[in-house]
């Protein structure tokens, strides 16, 4: 096992170029625990965490969040996601949210990644980059399976792009236990007033992050009577219908951290609580 | 004139709270654990275990591991010197497995070698050839007439039947249950540990991470093939234990790797071996019958209660009796027929674990309390109250609670602690769910409910029970100091203070130094049962006094003031002491006779917010009130009090090994959840100090007592919140929102033996 200290983009992606079988260590938080599980046992290994140009976060408007900012960062920070600083609190272990990175949920692309819900709901855009430049993916294509995407192995994630898509926006998932846990179930919800889009992404309930569309569809035509410029609050029948919609497009199974009834049920009540919530946002 | 200085209380003496000294080195992780060890030229263990539940061994072929680079021994069942099998209360567990595995991770060979990877490496390049077999993991299968024999004597490991009074009274109002508990892990912080050093004579020198250290040792040295004189134990810094620590686990490996190689050798299991290399809390199915009258009096209680005792004995025997002693809890049963059952399964082994068998009835049995106070419709608290044991009253072995019974004041005591504020919170952080963001109030009710429980103190039924302690009260230049020495683990529950306490005041010495512990001493007994500030508190107590009376005779001798210690220590004085507590009975055939030492009560209530729409529960305050006689160090008492209630909560809505098919599926701290500060609620503690006349200071112990009652405390309350029946615990959200009760499969009369159990259709 070796590791290599990068200290610029340009050299990871030489790295990454050249040497076969390169594993990317950002924050580790995931990485660690799979080598101490023994489940995988990497040749090489390029810590990026030095990388300083990968640790850059802007936002006028379009938001571009660099790999290497980390969960305390987006909660300390005005990162332009509410919903995303909620994903990032709700990591329990501030050691964690010191050494998470964005760019290490992406790259290890779990469906309970806490982060990879919202960018989905926010429709936003994975930016990888190799020696032969840049390309940027729609997060809806960049996950194909349970730890798995379109990233070549050549190939770095450098940031996640988004519109700002406004306040109206939320996180929760459920875990049996009340901190520092991987949830059974999470769900995104954004409400893009200026763009009269709504988003929905739902998490750890099939191989990917799932796009909750028929529920998205059915809580536009909501804010399309009541009018997408100005708080309202739904109808309980509404909220369950919004749940009812998101929960039937999970493709949950069971497993030791949940069952698949409690999954669908569990979708169903936060979906309700999330619209009955966001709505009300200016 | 006398040169004494005047008699001042001595600072740090019994009954006051006194830091340990342990506690600012572990919270600035500057405490050496077992895993900390090193020593020049040392070699690092690894084991290979079993994948299979249950199979058959064609062969072991260790020859390519053996070439591969590093590696310094590899040990099979074949390579064993003397005897091969061990175990705490039965000789029936292979030091490596010969012929078959029966439990998934069962140790099948052992390497040593230069670095930690290397032995890894090599024990994954063994390439053992099994045969699978047909495990059993339902322990009521196991006891049934046609089920494979996992055990040359059968697959019953232990059979209790307690009967007292009229076993088939009737009475007017009766209520039924059947109950579960799942495998609770200990989950000691620290992973097991050992460095094993070659001595010069042939002998071996083990530093471990223990519970016992005498009884590791009585353990060890017959599978080494060496005699006890040869074999030297030092207890090794303990990262918690809670019971994991009372077996064999790597003890004999690490031995055997040093004896073959020459050369120390340090094991460390990492946290997911852990959980295949000790054993757990028995998994429990219980079927409860209880009467009373129709003024709320009990009249009888029937139980049948069968233990998972996995696949090799452990402590199995002593956890069926104590679910069995304490099947009815802290109240007068006039008539009772209790019969229990451990069963030898292909799950993991189960043994001794915090609460030991009295946790698993008290759930039952207090979930039985409640139904029974909505039959009479009578107050929980009131009910219990009316029942609770009183000092001179009968348990169901008709041996009468003596000395110290104050059932019912704890009762009351703890029913009579302010409630927490009656608002229900508006921030996720304070609500079910916590940082999961579930709900900002939305779904929540909140529910109370009450528990009380009880158990033993020190070892029971016959067994030879004491602890040895050395006291040397000297002079330096500084002046006056006390050596305590003994061989009692601290385990993290406080005894190194203690005995430091007893010290200070006995002898008005303030300067105490507690000694490692180590073999050199006497056996101290082990650090359970919540024994040691009754055994080695005692034995400190003994010595220390032997020591006052023999300073009392120097200082009339000489004609000086026994406070002239500078005069009267120029030879220090040096008593050894082994302490006994009174003669317990062997267990009878039914009633199990005087078999205990004396009892220890608590009683707990708990105030829970249910998400009902998710089923997610924060427990809002515990407020517990224990019996301790008393408290000798009431900070330590409070933390172990508290530490025991977030096992307890444990139990009631989150840690389960879970099983399938003998399987274990979640061996890792992501998936086997423990409590974290954000599900631990404040507890409010009320100790009840009623000294028992038999202990030192009439302090009685007490670390098990609060894991006993909090548990069904807790669940009581996630009941009122939701009208659930929640009879198996953990309670998993899907019991709450779903409310489908456990269902053991089984139908069996309580009381009845579980052999004749007939599978429900």
């Amino acid at each position: 096992m070796s590791v290599h200290i990068s200290r610029h983009v340009d050299d990871v992606l030489d790295n990454l170029s050249t040497r076969k079988d390169v594993t990317i260590l950002a924050g580790g938080t995931d990485l660690l625990v799979e080598i101490n599980f023994g489940r995988i046992r990497p040749s090489n290994i390029v810590a990026i965490d030095r990388v300083d140009e990968l640790k850059d976060h802007s936002r006028n408007g379009h938001i571009r969040m660099g790999a290497l900012v980390t969960y305390t960062r987006m909660l300390e920070t005005d990162v332009g996601s509410p919903a995303l600083q909620e994903a990032a609190r709700t990591i329990g272990s501030p050691q964690i949210r010191n050494a998470a990175t964005i760019g290490g949920n992406l790259g290890t692309c779990s469906p309970a990644g806490d982060t990879l819900p919202v960018l989905a709901a926010l429709e936003a855009t994975v930016v990888l980059r190799s020696k032969g430049g840049e390309r940027r993916v729609a997060f809806g294509d960049f996950m194909t399976g349970p730890k798995k995407s379109v990233r070549r192995p050549d190939e770095l994630i450098v940031a996640a792009e988004w519109e700002d898509a406004g306040e109206a926006q939320t996180y929760m998932f459920a875990a049996t236990r009340n901190a520092m846990a991987i949830s059974i179930s999470g769900l995104a919800l954004v409400v893009d007033r200026a763009r009269r889009r709504v988003g929905v992404g739902l998490g750890s309930c099939g191989p990917t992050i799932i796009r909750a569309t028929d529920a998205e569809r059915f809580a536009a035509g909501l804010f399309d009577e009541t009018g997408w410029d100005r708080p309202a609050r739904p109808s309980d029948a509404a909220a369950r219908e919004f749940g009812r919609l998101a929960a039937g497009a999970a493709k949950p199974i069971d497993d030791v951290r949940g069952t698949v009834a409690y999954r669908r049920h569990v979708l169903a009540v936060m979906g309700a609580r999330a619209l009955a919530r966001v709505a009300v946002v200016p | 004139m006398s040169t004494a200085a005047p008699r001042t209380r001595i600072r740090g003496g019994v009954g006051e709270s006194v830091e340990r000294p342990d506690s600012a080195p572990k919270a600035k992780g500057e405490f050496q654990y077992g895993s900390d060890l090193r020593r020049e030229g040392m070699l690092f263990g690894a084991t290979l275990r079993s994948p299979h539940p249950y199979a058959r061994i064609a062969g072991i072929d260790t020859a390519a591991a053996k070439k591969m680079s590093g590696v310094k021994a590899i040990i099979t069942a074949s390579d064993l010197p003397t005897r091969e099998l061990f175990g705490l209360m039965k000789l029936d567990q292979p030091v490596l497995a010969s012929g078959k595995v029966r439990y998934v991770g069962e140790p099948v060979a052992i390497v040593a070698a230069e670095t930690a990877e290397e032995a890894r490496v090599a024990a994954r390049a063994i390439t053992v050839r099994y045969e699978p077999l047909s495990p059993i993991t339902d322990p009521v299968a196991a006891l049934q007439p046609d089920a494979a024999q996992l055990h040359r004597r059968g697959n019953v490991i232990e059979d209790v039947l307690v009967e007292h009074g009229d076993p088939d009274a009737r009475a007017d109002v009766v209520v039924d249950g059947e109950y579960e508990l799942g495998m609770q892990d200990q989950a000691a912080l620290g992973p097991e540990a050992g460095l094993a050093i070659p001595r010069q004579d042939g002998g071996v020198e083990l530093h471990i991470a223990t519970q016992w250290l005498h009884e590791d040792l009585r353990q060890i040295a017959p599978c080494l093939g060496l005699p006890e004189s040869k074999v030297h134990l030092v207890l090794a810094g303990v990262g918690g234990a809670f019971g994991a620590r009372e077996d064999v686990t790597l003890q004999i490996h690490t031995c055997l790797l040093a004896l073959a190689t020459k050369r120390p050798v340090r094991m460390t299991y990492g946290r997911e071996e852990s959980f295949y290399g000790h054993v757990h809390r028995h998994p429990a199915k219980l079927w409860y019958t209880h009467g009373a009258t129709k003024k709320g009096e009990l009249v009888f209680v029937r139980a049948t209660i069968v233990l998972d005792g996995g696949a090799y004995a452990s402590s199995s025997p002593a956890v069926v009796a104590n679910a069995a002693c304490f099947g009815a809890g802290p109240y007068r049963v006039p008539n009772a027929r209790i019969h229990a059952v451990g069963a030898y399964t292909n799950n993991p082994p189960t043994g001794a674990m915090r609460g030991f068998g009295a946790v698993q009835s008290c759930f039952a049995y207090e979930a039985q309390m409640d139904k029974l106070a909505a039959a009479l419709d009578i107050d929980p608290v009131e009910l219990r109250e009316r029942n609770a044991l009183r000092n001179g009253d009968a348990i169901i072995t008709s041996q009468p609670v003596e000395g110290s019974a104050p059932v019912a004041d704890v009762i009351r005591r703890c029913a009579d602690i302010a409630m927490p504020n009656g608002e229900i919170p508006t921030e996720p952080i304070a609500l079910p769910g916590g940082l999961g963001n579930l709900t900002h109030g939305e779904g929540v009710r909140r529910g109370v409910g009450y528990a009380a429980g009880m158990k033993n103190v020190c070892y029971s039924h016959g067994f030879d029970d004491f602890s040895t302690a050395r006291v040397r009260l000297a002079r330096d230049v500084r002046g006056p100091i006390a050596h305590v020495h003994t061989a009692a683990a601290e385990v993290g529950q406080g005894i190194v203070t203690v005995c430091a306490q007893i010290a200070r005041t006995e002898l008005g010495v303030e300067r105490v130094e507690v000694d490692r512990p180590d073999t050199t001493i006497g056996s101290a007994g082990s650090s359970s049962a919540s024994r040691q500030t009754w055994m080695t508190g005692g034995a400190v107590l003994a010595a220390c006094r032997e020591v006052k009376a023999e300073l009392l005779a120097r200082a009339r001798k000489a004609g000086r003031s026994p406070d002239d210690l500078g005069a009267l220590l120029e030879e220090p004085i040096d008593r050894t002491v082994t302490h006994r507590h009174r003669d317990t009975e062997p267990r009878d055939a039914k009633t199990q006779n005087q078999g205990h030492v004396a009892f220890l009560f608590a009683a707990h209530r708990a105030v829970v917010d249910v998400d009902v729409d998710t089923g997610l529960v924060k427990v809002v305050q515990v407020a517990t009130a224990q019996d301790v006689g008393k408290a000798i160090n009431p900070v330590s008492v409070v933390g172990q009090i508290e530490g025991g209630i977030a096992q307890g909560l444990g139990l009631a809505v989150m840690e389960e090994v879970l099983l399938r098919d003998g399987l274990v599926r979640n061996a890792s701290f992501t998936d086997y959840l423990l409590p974290t500060t954000l599900d631990m609620p404040p507890v409010v503690t009320v100790l009840i100090e009623h000294p028992h006349p038999d202990a030192p200071y009439g302090a009685k112990g007490v670390g098990e007592p609060p894991t006993i009652s909090s548990t069904p405390a807790i669940v009581a309350a996630i009941r009122a919140a939701t009208g659930r029946e929640l009879n198996r615990v953990p309670v998993r959200p899907d019991d709450i929102v779903f409310g489908a009760p456990y269902r053991s499969g089984w139908r069996i009369t309580p009381g009845d033996d579980p052999r004749r159990a007939v599978r429900a259709s």
